[in-house]
């Protein structure tokens, strides 16, 4: 048993991982050897912490310093100055804006920390996710300890219910009811499965969960087989996310080995295993039915509900489906009891709820907060602000499935209902941020572009309606909009909502319908005057060289086709027919003189 | 694993060693050793590594053992400052092994300090009015 003075916490997850983490921990690893503080100084590799913008990520404790964008180079720093000497590295720690640096920096001084609750990413970035016993030790497992030793199944399924937990994957229905609809079928079979299919464009919550906490997804799960009846579950996850995949398959392992799955866990007699399923990536196996054929390995596609899952799911047998953010909630709510969960979040929508913040956002990652908490508090408090001055414009909740929340609406509380009410939906918890040169008519075309690429294609509202929509927002941003169009796109809009076989097709015109409940004038400026007033639409904008030029050619020199000529040292002028839009003048241009029009 | 005792086990086990990371530190202990040059030369490395295996062997899961730069009395060094919650801090001096071991046992453990390594019986009056 050796107790360290110091634990050196590196970030493991995606986004660390991509800016170069893996090269930090050999480093710290060789220097800790050279200053002979291996036998003090622990290392550890852990989940995401979410403040992925500034990674790769580095915490020292006990002193809690927070050291962002750590290179290999300042690795030999830290190790020499605070390790060995105790002094802070001060350049290194992590300051909110870019001209105040905050004294003693550690993780709860933080802004960006500051406003979180965090429970389903309590472990992320605190503990090792390759080692059982350091989740044990933060009270792991111990909610399956009591619920298998002092509850019965029916006891579990009321506390989830007296919770008002409600499901983290988008639709929020209470959890409690479907484990309690699962329990009441008869069946000598069932299943539990984990959803981590995640599919939104800019969402990665479940694969931080996955990534940074994997043994809170497997207690879950053994809970819930045990107050549903089953003694089997899958996770769902995609293949793209080898890093949680690895960490998933080491935790199976680990917990089995320690009995905590597989036969007779804890010596009850209550038996679960757990096995994983990779997804080739398809948006539509987001959709539980559609989920539950490519596990049985067959192609991924929806069926038509009722018969729910809770009956007939998977193998046509009664099957509970929850996605990980959920899952990663239960453990604590059967600790700390369901009071506890109600305290935090609103009476509709309780809890806290993890968001992936991307987008013209200063602080890009991870966050999680109470529900209720208002947009502006998220975007402004916690993420930051928009970059470079630029102007707030709308932000996209919910994915492909969600909509726009233009600026008048950002002090909406983010709950359920609230969200649904203003044309939008939490979904899986994808938020991007769009500033004024975000077009909002081009963000429609991309969600939509996004379905009409992933519908899978086996009923004809969306496969055919989502694609007629499509094609008529590609004629509006090229400036061939026509009177009408956006009617047509409110018809089609209704009756692929109400016509569509599962979940994707229902919600596939939601970006559509909010951006043009919200940014009509912006449709109207493309359709009548062939105008895009962000100046994004490429075919609706043309450049121009203003008076400001002194003539010194850069821009000439750039130009990949020759569009733009002029002597030097006089204004210059850009040929429109032959003028590609590249762009590359305006970066170019030292003194601001070419603008799009 | 075939029941609660030995999870309980595991828990209490590695809590030990990576206490240091929990939020609420509100019962801990803290022993900070004075670690810039002059300290490490004249031997607190030594002490701060006995601090340590004193604290692990007695499986003492509320102590943090950290470090701290220079606080001006170079020529007391090796020194440790020792935080006991809801008492005033003890400055401990010229320090070594064996007396880090004797203040791990009698002060943490048992909660009297050692009178005679401390600062003030070491003979700095200048300073009795801020530290014992």
């Amino acid at each position: 048993m050796i107790i360290y003075r110091s634990h050196i916490l590196v970030c493991g997850g995606t986004g660390c991982t991509s800016s170069g983490s893996e090269t930090l921990m050999e480093r710290f690893e060789q220097q800790l050897k050279l200053h002979k503080l291996d036998k003090e100084v622990s290392l550890v590799k852990t989940g995401c912490f979410g403040l992925c913008e500034a990674g790769p990520v580095v915490i020292v404790y006990p002193e809690g310093t927070f050291y962002s964008r750590v290179r290999a180079e300042d690795v030999d720093e830290i190790v020499a100055e605070h390790m060995l000497k105790g002094r802070i590295v001060r350049h290194l720690v992590y300051h909110h804006t870019e001209d105040a640096v905050e004294e003693g920096q550690s993780l709860n001084d933080i802004e960006f920390y500051k406003h979180q609750d965090r429970i389903a990413l309590r472990n992320c970035g605190v503990i090792d996710p390759e080692k059982i016993d350091e989740y044990i030790a933060f009270d792991g497992y111990k909610a399956l300890g009591d619920a298998l030793t002092k509850m019965s199944p029916q006891e579990v399924v009321d506390v989830i219910k007296a919770s008002g937990l409600r499901g983290r994957g988008g639709g929020g229905f209470p959890t409690g009811l479907k484990w309690q609809f699962c329990k009441d079928v008869p069946s000598e079979k069932k299943y539990v499965i984990c959803n981590a299919d995640e599919g939104d464009p800019g969402a990665f919550m479940d694969r931080s969960v996955l990534e940074g906490d994997p043994h809170s997804v497997l207690e879950a799960m053994a809970i819930c087989g045990y107050a549903i009846g089953a003694d089997e579950g899958y996770i769902y996850v995609r293949a793209e996310y080898p890093i949680a995949v690895n960490r998933l398959k080491i935790a199976i392992h680990q917990a089995r080995e320690y009995g905590l799955l597989g036969k007779n866990i804890l010596g009850t007699d209550f038996s679960f295993d757990v096995h994983i399923r990779l997804g080739a990536g398809a948006f539509v196996c987001g959709e539980e039915m559609a989920l539950m054929t490519s596990i049985e390995g067959n192609r991924g596609e929806p069926k038509p509900k009722p018969p729910f899952p809770a009956t007939q799911g998977l193998f046509n047998l009664p099957t509970n489906i929850n996605n990980v953010e959920t899952y990663a909630n239960i453990p604590q709510i059967l600790i700390h009891g369901a009071d506890w969960f109600r305290s935090m979040g609103t009476k509709r929508s309780p809890g806290t709820k993890v968001f992936a913040l991307g987008g013209k956002i200063n602080n890009t990652g991870l966050v999680e907060v109470s529900m209720g908490t208002p947009l502006r508090q998220v975007i402004y408090d916690i993420g930051g602000g928009i970059p470079g001055g630029k102007q707030f414009k709308a932000v996209q909740t919910g994915g492909p499935s969600g909509g726009c929340i233009p600026e008048s609406l950002i002090d909406v509380p983010i709950e359920y209902d609230s969200l649904v009410e203003i044309g939008s939906m939490m979904g899986s918890g994808g938020m991007i941020v769009m500033d004024e040169d975000n077009c909002m008519v081009d963000i429609a075309r991309f969600f939509l572009d996004f379905t009409v690429d992933e519908s899978c294609g086996k009923c004809t509202p969306c496969r055919v309606g989502t694609k007629r929509m499509l094609e008529i927002l590609e004629r509006i941003v090229e400036g061939k909009g026509e009177e009408g169009d956006l009617e047509r796109l409110e018809a089609l809009a209704e009756s692929i909502s109400d016509t569509a076989l599962c979940g994707l097709g229902q919600t596939a015109p939601n970006p559509v319908l909010s951006t043009i409940k919200y940014f009509r004038e912006e449709y109207e400026a493309h359709i009548k005057e062939k105008r895009c007033p962000a100046h994004h639409c490429r075919e609706l904008l043309h450049l121009e060289i203003t008076d400001k030029c002194r003539g010194c050619t850069a821009c000439s020199r750039v130009c990949p086709v020759g569009a733009i000529t002029g002597t030097a040292r006089e204004q210059h002028v850009i040929d429109v027919d032959k003028c590609i839009k590249c762009n590359s003048c305006i970066e170019k241009c030292h003194f601001d003189a070419i603008i799009k029009v | 694993m075939k029941s609660l005792q030995e999870l309980e086990q595991i828990r209490q086990e590695t809590l030990q060693r990576i206490n240091l990371r929990r939020e609420d530190k509100g019962s801990e202990v803290r022993v900070v050793v004075g670690m810039a040059t002059c300290g490490i030369a004249a031997g607190a490395r030594n002490v701060m590594m006995a601090f340590m295996t004193e604290a692990s062997k007695r499986k003492l899961n509320h102590v943090t053992i950290s470090q701290t730069g220079c606080v001006g009395t170079c020529r007391f060094e090796p020194m440790a400052d020792v935080f006991v919650p809801g008492q005033e801090k003890v400055t401990y001096v010229n320090l070594d092994e064996k007396k880090a071991a004797r203040i791990v046992s009698e002060h943490i453990v048992n909660g009297n300090p050692v009178r005679e390594f401390t600062i003030t019986s070491q003979g700095l009056d200048a300073e009795k009015g801020d530290a014992k």
